[in-house]
């Protein structure tokens, strides 16, 4: 997020997109409930589904399944040929406003409503509210990144904020929702192919020297790895041989799960260190049991760059170990001793090696987090980005234009299908389905179809049904609900036994890599 | 700072902000005045009455978390006349509904029984599950409210149990509102309300339904409001301990990106209760359903407890230097005959910046690749 949390409670305007708030991020949806309902913040949702957060929104903007370059552009159409924009600052800092005048000109209302199938009067109307707030703030999620235009829509957004003067603002911004509770920091700290800590090009020679001094090692490899999608497709081409998988588990959360079975069953060897045997494990070589976040010392990074604390309630069952712990011993064996101490002391090396983590340590953090970039033990942290300028100088617009998702539904295929979480469960449901509570809530998976269809293909509440895409079928039931538009069904993504992602496809973002998990065809098919 | 804004409080001086309340000057402060209704970051209610203060130049007390602070107000928060109208309200509240736990023989000595006796009842019919942790309980006693035992009221509604996470006791409920405050001001959720407001009898629903066939999606930011024991983890219940016995460890959630900051309540190595810090954000105190009940994964039968090696299709267990040397020798071997770039390494988004840290590390420095990622996209 560029900016923090509790801003959300001093937004005029907020525009949440692809995100279910209420039931991904509970808590902080909270805010965005106080702001609307208690100061006077006006809401605008863009979303397929008919979400629990829509209820409060002044605009609702159901857009068709992998339209979004097309809404966006077409609100940022409005709001040039109505001179809505905020020409001071986008004089002062921006660059490219002539190319992206010309990238919207063709996205007129009634070409955006023709294809998105957004009403164009609504479509104006939420460009006219965004676009006159004092603040407004952008809030999305995986509805706008699992795309293969993912990299398209978020830098979409982030022309409309720029174009209407919200980056940087208290109260504004572009405003990403994290969906694990370290996924910022798995980032921060260079679980990333392309670089170290802090965002640091492994290309980059000056960055890469330093390292190898800081590491003591002789040569580090220059040229970026592979992503995790990259590194199935590999896999799967029988060109990688050993995969080591901490904490993950693909078998349920990759795309198209008989394609990513038959790369592990390639690979030469698959090393899983976590806390349970997942279904990833079931197929490993060697596993290795962890410690759960209740069990260890260390920090997390939230979705608003703070850094917080994580500390030891309890210890870890039976033989298992800390990770950290686990992956410094292995190191040993091969030849190259980490010598930490514990968590704190691996901090103070990430401290010393990442510019925007240099001023955090355990002793500062003991009260509150801190938000990163730190660049100092006396630096306060940066709860908002951008304030005065840019982190790269001036804001760039980029000219996109609309493509259409990968898969469209045809005769064979007719219904568009997307996936995602349900309140009650988490993920893969390692964590959640541990608790019979949480299964007494959410026990099974379903099929979510809207009253339009259900009618079309006689289908009734609970019938057990068949999905069946170009990659695979699943079972469920049937669950009528006006959550669902005509023609797009929903699977939460939880559950092993009917596991949505033996359907969705494994379309990459060129950009990103990110499989397309919210837009494939499917057929329904009553069992 | 406007030097007319200052307030004395028991003769001290404090500057407040235009719109502040008396209550929230001392608050912010930190001197005390006692409150069972009152939530921070919800509209004051007024329902207890017991955070009255004395005012100078005002006839009557004033209920401090409603009246303005103003330029020279001169409060004094422990007058005897506040002690006394304080005691006679405790007194009052304790015969309201089934707060009979200044009557329970509970001696030091007998606390194992007490305990015992905890363990065996299916509902809370003698023992509160609030005990030691109960607001009403604690002021009580610090004001000595005396209650004649003949006017303690037995249980007068039937427990809701019918729920996976939250038992509520409506004999135990001293109609503060603070639940009703949490639910539609804090979560704004607006599932709960009184039945009346003119004389109200109870928290209810929409049609008095029972919490699971309400719009209730177990935030448990009510039960974390409740003062008293009207509201329970059920868990408090079926464990049969008393809550103030555990030990709290203040960590951040491990579910979604917000990280809010919580304590772990743990007892003999084992979680047995979440609640939310009210002190930190980003959330204040609040939490979801996965968050405050969602805990039992840490303690399960089915944890992952040694290291396990395939061989001849199924596993066997074995010991972590027998593990870790097959782990080492064969990633050494692959990276030998197919080259570094050949493994890869996926970290993890659920473990910590420390520990990303280290598995980059090694990916990088010991096998030799830049072959790290993680879930970021899945």
């Amino acid at each position: 997020m560029t900016n923090p949390i509790k801003d959300i409670e001093e937004s005029d305007v907020i525009l949440i997109t692809g995100s279910n708030t209420t039931e991904n991020h509970p808590v902080l949806s909270s805010y965005v409930k106080r702001a609307v309902s208690f100061k006077d913040a006006k809401l605008i949702v863009a979303d397929p589904r008919k979400i629990p957060i829509t209820r409060l929104a002044t605009v609702w903007l159901r857009q068709h399944l992998g339209t979004d370059v097309l809404w966006i552009n077409g609100m940022m159409h409005v709001i040039i040929k109505e001179e809505l924009y905020d020409e001071e600052y986008v004089k002062s800092r921006t660059i490219g406003l002539d190319e992206l005048k010309k990238a919207v000109e063709n996205y007129t209302p009634e070409y955006v409503e023709e294809i998105s199938g957004i009403p164009k009067e609504q479509l104006i109307e939420a460009a006219r509210l965004y676009a006159n707030a004092p603040a407004a703030s952008i809030l999305y999620a995986m509805g706008i990144t699992q795309h293969i235009t993912g990299t398209d829509n978020v830098k979409s957004l982030a022309n409309l904020s720029m174009l209407c003067g919200n980056v940087g603002i208290p109260g504004g911004g572009v405003n990403p929702l994290r969906g694990q509770n370290n996924v910022q920091g798995a980032c921060d700290m260079g679980g990333l192919p392309n670089v170290y800590t802090g965002y640091q090009q492994t290309g980059d020679l000056a960055v890469r020297t330093r390292m190898e001094k800081a590491w003591g090692v002789e040569r580090l490899p220059e040229n970026p790895g592979l992503t995790v999608t990259e590194m199935m497709e590999e896999g799967h081409e029988g060109r990688f041989k050993a995969l080591y998988i901490i904490g993950e588990n693909p078998m349920l959360s990759d795309p198209n799960l008989n394609h990513a079975k038959q790369t592990f069953e390639k690979l030469d060897f698959l090393v899983v260190q976590d806390i349970f045997l997942t279904e990833t494990a079931k197929i490993a070589d060697v596993v290795l049991p962890s410690a759960s976040f209740a069990e260890k010392e260390g920090t997390f990074t939230n979705t608003e760059r703070k850094v917080q604390r994580v500390r030891k309630a309890v210890a870890p069952p039976g033989e298992a170990r800390e990770d950290w712990e686990i992956i410094c011993d292995l190191a040993d064996r091969m030849g190259y001793s980490m010598n930490f101490k514990n968590a704190q002391t691996i901090m103070e090396e990430i401290a010393q090696v990442t510019p925007s983590y240099c001023g955090i340590n355990y002793s500062r953090l003991q009260e509150d987090g801190i938000h990163w970039p730190c660049t100092g033990t006396d630096h306060p942290g940066t709860p908002c980005l951008h304030m005065d300028q840019f982190t790269c100088g001036l804001g760039v617009f980029h000219a996109i234009d609309y493509i259409p998702p990968s898969e469209l539904p045809d005769d064979e295929y007719p219904l568009y299908l997307t996936t995602g979480r349900i309140l009650f469960q988490y993920h893969t449901g390692t964590m959640t389905m541990k608790s019979e509570g949480l299964n007494e809530l959410a026990p099974e998976c379903f099929v979510e179809v809207s009253s339009l269809d259900a009618e079309e293909y006689k289908i009734e509440e609970g019938d057990l049904l068949k999905v069946i895409s170009r990659r695979g079928e699943i079972e469920a039931k049937a669950k009528i609900s006006e959550k669902a538009v005509k023609g797009t069904i929903f699977l939460p993504f939880h559950y092993a036994e009917a596991a949505a992602n033996k359907l969705t496809i494994g379309a990459l973002d060129p950009v990103a890599k990110i499989p397309e998990y919210k837009v494939c065809a499917v057929r329904l098919e009553k069992r | 700072m406007n030097s007319e804004n200052i307030i004395t409080i028991n003769g001290q001086p404090f500057p407040f902000t235009p719109g502040e309340t008396i209550l929230q000057v001392a608050q912010r402060n930190g001197v005390l005045i006692p409150t069972l209704c009152h939530l921070k970051g919800a509209r004051p209610t007024g329902t207890c009455g017991i955070c009255l203060v004395e005012v100078e130049g005002e006839k009557d007390l004033v209920e401090s978390c409603a009246f303005p602070a103003e330029p020279g107000l001169a409060v004094d928060t422990d007058s005897s006349q506040v002690v006394q109208e304080r005691r006679t309200i405790l007194e009052l509240l304790m015969v309201s509904g089934e707060h009979n736990c200044l009557f329970q023989d509970v001696g030091d000595d007998s606390w194992a029984d007490f305990q015992t006796k905890a363990t065996d009842l299916e509902e809370h019919q003698d023992i509160c599950p609030a005990y030691g942790v109960c607001g009403l309980q604690a002021l009580a006693i610090q004001y000595g409210a005396e209650i004649d035992p003949s006017q303690l009221r037995s249980a007068q509604y039937p427990v809701e149990t019918v729920n996976p996470f939250i038992v509520r006791d409506f004999s135990r409920c001293i109609l503060c509102g603070r639940c009703i405050k949490a639910c539609n001001e804090i979560q704004v959720n607006n599932v709960i309300d009184f039945d009346s407001e003119d004389s109200p009898t109870k928290v209810v629903t929409d049609g008095d339904r029972a919490l699971k066939d309400s719009d209730c999606v177990f935030c448990g930011e009510c039960v974390q409001a409740c003062p008293v024991g009207a509201l329970v983890p059920k868990q408090d219940i079926l464990d049969g301990h008393l809550p103030a016995e555990a030990k709290m460890i203040r960590t951040t959630c491990s579910y979604c990106g917000v990280g809010c900051q919580l304590y772990l309540h743990v007892r003999d190595n084992k979680v047995i209760k979440v609640t939310g810090d009210e002190e930190t954000g980003p959330n204040y105190g609040s939490l979801c359903v996965k968050g405050r009940f969602g805990y039992d994964f840490i303690n399960d039968p089915e944890r992952l407890k040694t290291p396990l090696i395939r061989e001849n299709g199924s596993f066997r267990e074995a010991s972590w230097d027998e593990a870790l040397k097959l782990v080492g020798e064969k990633l050494a071997l692959i990276k030998k005959d197919s080259g570094p770039d050949s493994i890869g390494v996926l970290t993890s988004a659920r473990i910590t910046n420390e520990e990303n840290y280290v598995a980059q590390k090694f990916t990088r420095a010991v096998i030799g690749t830049n072959n790290i990622d993680h879930c970021a996209r899945l």
